[in-house]
């Protein structure tokens, strides 16, 4: 969802944080919502400047790492402050819904616009297997009770006047893991969940929050400790600047050093083309990949039975973290990212220690006053390969099993672009029947157009899969760079 | 050089400008509406300098002839445009 003004609202909050917490005045933080809406200042959105500024102290509680569910509006923002200032790790519920700032959308149903024209022909009447819809002075009116919210009705109106309205998160999320509840706002049920993050992009109201984790990562750094920031594939274009200013300004910011994910990708696209070889050797008929944290969730818990046929392997993640630890044993590592899923992967993985989204990142610079086109170019210490460098966008896994696979006669690839309704519907088919008519390598992204898709991001994904393709060009192909370290991590 | 005549549009890609939105500005070149396109030079800047401080909340920033927009979006922008076409 492309909206400047809640995407603006965020970050200035993530701003405000962050530099309260390198100005040491975080005993000043219950002044947030007061200085961004105060006295006699335009109320540019909601009903009243008290909504609004109830709305910023909602924003800066998950800025500050917590659930607003609980929130019980007489905690103030200081002993939120005091909380995240002590605590040893983050919650484990990643999201959280803002409930103030939650619109309480009307219930999605189907609903007859002015524009139907009365006609003769009438035929959402008859094609309504309900009978929910009847002529009243004239005009087609749905019958609440009886309409099932099926649509074909919609399908058949010659104006084109009947439509749906939608619930955007609801409408959303693949797996009807989000729904209003009995006061009208939506609610998570996170035992569906697969953080994913298609509710946070949806929401025109900004009111899916991820909770933070900038506050401990900031603590990490000013203790000290050797804080090795992990930048995925996808960073590449997220700022007008090259990667290797970006992983500068992570340095200027406190990091200690920059590792690229596209590492981890490398080992994760070699050992995924051995793990395919096996299975087709031995006869399996299909395989998918196991990167997408989104799509690791689905499986775990909607499609077990798909379980037997995903790829074994670690995300590229979890093999950079690997290696990270591997080479400084007492290193805080942090994954930047675009995604939401992967601070739900980060809680299981036994080498990421915490997760930072770009908007976080973005913000992280502002803080510090970084013009990141003025930093210099940071040399990474190790260097990933094209294919590596290429798992970001749709296709580029798939493409990485291929090449690092060399040479297999029947390799037959296909990519779910995207987790929809739809799509889900298609895995558990191919789980059910054991085969996958598309292709028997199957590469799977919950984020339509890949990881440059993900809710987090800065820049749009037209933008930074050309960028990232042009980087990606100009690395080395994934079998003319030495295994080298990547033989080290446990496959 | 702008060119003579021509009203100038300046797009602040700095850090600042652009993690507080100014990447829905990059494409506003082929928004422009084409009656207005031959009188609009547009130019791309990192930090104009108006972000320090505390005008960060205000970002991003443009340039239509020399007056400034802030918390600026395609919108604003192409109304400032129209405005400056029309005198
Ligand atoms: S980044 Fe735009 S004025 Fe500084």
């Amino acid at each position: 969802m492309d909206n400047s003004n809640t995407t603006h609202l965020k970050r200035e909050v993530l701003v405000r944080l962050i530099r309260a917490f390198l100005n040491q005045e975080m005993k000043d933080l219950y002044k947030l919502p007061f200085e961004m809406r105060p006295k006699n200042a335009e109320v540019p959105y909601r009903c009243c400047i008290y909504k609004e500024r109830a709305i910023l102290r909602q924003r800066a509680i998950a800025g500050l790492g917590f659930g607003v569910e609980n929130d019980d509006e007489i905690t103030s923002l200081n002993e939120y402050v005091q909380k995240a200032m002590h605590r040893d790790k983050p919650d484990e519920e990643i999201l959280t819904v803002v409930e103030t700032a939650c619109k309480g959308c009307v219930p999605s149903r189907v609903y007859v616009t002015e524009l139907c024209q009365g006609c003769v022909a009438r035929p959402c009447v008859s094609t309504c297997k309900f009978g929910a819809i009847q002529i009243k002075d004239g005009k087609s009116v749905i019958d609440g009770e009886k309409c099932k919210n099926c649509g074909m009705c919609m399908s058949v109106c010659p104006y084109s006047a009947i439509v749906r309205l939608k619930v955007p998160c609801e409408d959303a999320c693949p797996v009807g893991a989000i729904a209003k509840n009995e006061k009208g706002h939506a609610e998570i049920d996170f035992d569906k969940c697969i953080s994913c993050g298609a509710c946070v992009g949806a929401c025109p109201f900004a009111a899916v929050h991820e909770k933070s984790q900038v506050i401990d990562i900031l603590k990490q750094i000013k203790s000290g400790k050797k804080v090795v920031a992990m930048v995925a594939p996808a960073v590449v274009g997220q700022l007008p600047v090259s990667v290797n200013k970006i992983a500068q300004a992570l340095v200027d910011c406190g990091f200690s050093e920059v590792f690229e994910v596209a590492q981890g990708a490398d080992i994760t696209a070699r050992t995924e083309a051995e793990d395919y070889r096996e299975r087709m050797e031995k006869g399996d008929e299909f395989m998918t990949t196991s990167c997408c944290a989104a799509y690791n969730e689905l499986v775990d818990k909607h499609i077990p039975e798909l379980k037997p046929f995903r790829s074994e392997t670690r995300t590229p993640m979890h093999y950079t973290a690997e290696l990270v630890k591997k080479k400084y044993p007492d290193a805080v590592t942090v994954f930047i990212g675009p995604c939401v899923a992967k601070r739900k992967e980060a809680q299981k993985d036994e080498y990421t220690d915490f997760v930072m989204n770009f908007e976080e990142m973005g913000a992280l610079f502002v803080a510090f006053n970084i013009e990141v086109a003025n930093c210099k170019d940071y040399e990474f210490a190790n260097e990933a390969s094209k294919e590596g460098r290429f798992f970001a966008v749709t296709g580029g896994v798939a493409e990485s099993v291929k090449v690092a696979l060399k040479d297999f006669p029947e390799f037959y690839p296909t990519c779910v672009n995207g987790l929809n309704p739809k799509s889900v519907r298609d895995l558990k088919n191919w789980a059910k029947k054991g085969q996958c008519p598309e292709g028997n390598l199957v590469e799977i992204m919950a984020c339509e157009g890949g990881c440059v898709a993900g809710s987090a991001c800065l820049n749009n994904k037209r933008i930074t899969t050309k960028k990232i393709t042009e980087y990606a060009n100009s690395s080395k192909c994934i079998n003319d760079l030495p295994e080298g370290e990547s033989e080290k991590v446990s496959k | 050089m702008e060119e003579a005549g021509k009203i100038l549009v300046e797009l602040c890609f700095g850090t600042t400008c652009f993690v507080m939105g100014a990447s829905k500005l990059q494409e506003i070149e082929s928004i422009i509406p084409p009656q207005y396109r031959k009188r609009v030079e547009v130019k791309a800047h990192t930090c104009l300098d108006l972000c320090k401080n505390a005008t960060y909340m205000k970002a991003p920033f443009v340039k239509v002839d020399g007056e400034i927009i802030s918390e600026a979006t395609v919108e604003k922008v192409l109304k400032a445009i129209e405005s400056k076409v029309n005198g």
